[in-house]
């Protein structure tokens, strides 16, 4: 019996064929899909670990850079410096389809483009150590933004591919061959149903020439006895 | 094309600095806090969202919520108290999820 239950008729056979037809060309066709998403996935993630490594340091730099800056400022001139700044950051989000996942392609727009534009303070009373911290961020900006991109596709990435083998497996050690088995099942049955009823007739066509041959012994007999002979049984 | 903003979470002195840059910055003093600020911030359309590793240790399930939704892309930064490698442990996971063993 096959794992799946199924009607031994000659329809449901052709329906069978026709799925696992389906399912191999659909197997192939999410193969191909897995494959080239991890083409894709590997490339993402070379560039996301080198890019979050460069990101990390650049940021420990400006860390300890504001760090110096509170030292030698109050931390209420530090706020206070910073409570208002210049400088605003607006984000557009488009989309870009990497083998039907949608990842986002982030595009930002700074209010102003002078880049002596992001001290939201004077010079006057705050220290130059806080410079180098609002410098050394805004340069790690850029970076941090493309990180963005690129961490989140991997991520969008990582769970389409998750499912895709998923389905590929499903497809290939459960779905094709419970079907095939299937088909195996059904064809077997109806050779064996076809066999049999080849048997049935030859059983009956047996016994049916039988019959003919004793009315015909019997006939025979009976025309010997008729003339007055005598006939040996085994002679004919 | 839309327009969206980037926020920063994370605890005061790690994020102050991002305010010059002109992104919205929300210090937080404590995880749950944190976590309240972040599932707010997801609700509106705030695209990106940089979350210090100092608070992302503690919650790492409403991080994880978000990881298959197109918007917000949570990243984590390392704070002022240096990285904890949790951002790389991150990269590292997608790839295992990936592809079902860590190849790089």
């Amino acid at each position: 019996m096959p794992a799946i239950n199924v009607n031994p008729t000659r329809q449901e056979l052709t329906r069978l064929k026709t799925r696992l037809r389906t399912s191999i060309r659909g197997h192939k066709l999410l193969k191909d899909k897995r494959d080239e998403l991890m083409k894709q996935f590997m490339d993402v993630v070379r560039e996301n670990r080198a890019l979050r490594q460069k990101v990390e340091e650049a940021l420990m730099r400006a860390h300890g850079s504001f760090t110096v800056a509170s030292a030698v400022m109050s931390s209420e001139m530090l706020e206070q410096s910073l409570l208002y700044p210049k400088q605003s950051v607006e984000l557009d989000m488009t989309f870009q389809n990497i083998m039907s996942v949608n990842v986002p392609i982030y595009h930002f727009k700074t209010k102003s483009e002078e880049t002596g534009e992001i001290y939201p303070y004077g010079f006057a009373t705050t220290s130059g150590e806080l410079d180098d911290a609002v410098d050394a961020l805004s340069g790690v900006f850029q970076d941090m933004l493309r990180l963005a991109e690129i961490e989140k596709t991997s991520q969008l990435l990582a769970e389409e591919i998750e499912k895709t083998r998923r389905r590929v497996n499903a497809l290939e050690y459960v779905k094709i061959p419970q079907m095939e088995e299937a088909i195996k099942y059904i064809s077997m049955k109806l050779d064996e149903n076809e066999r049999s009823s080849t048997i049935r007739l030859m059983k009956v066509k047996d016994m049916l020439l039988k019959e003919a041959i004793e009315e015909k012994r019997e006939a025979d007999a009976r025309a010997v006895e008729a003339f007055g002979g005598h006939l040996d049984p085994d002679a004919i | 094309m839309s327009s969206y903003k980037i926020a920063v979470l994370g605890d005061k002195d790690s994020v102050l600095g991002f305010k010059a840059l002109g992104l919205d910055v929300f210090p937080a003093e404590t995880v749950d806090e944190a976590k309240r600020v972040l599932h707010e911030l997801a609700k509106e359309n705030y695209a990106v969202i940089y979350l210090t590793e100092q608070y992302a240790a503690n919650m790492q399930a409403e991080v994880d919520r978000y990881k298959d939704e197109l918007t917000p892309a949570i990243i984590l930064i390392p704070g002022k108290d240096g990285s904890l490698g949790i951002g790389m442990a991150n990269v590292k996971s997608a790839v295992e999820r990936a592809v079902g063993a860590d190849i790089l």
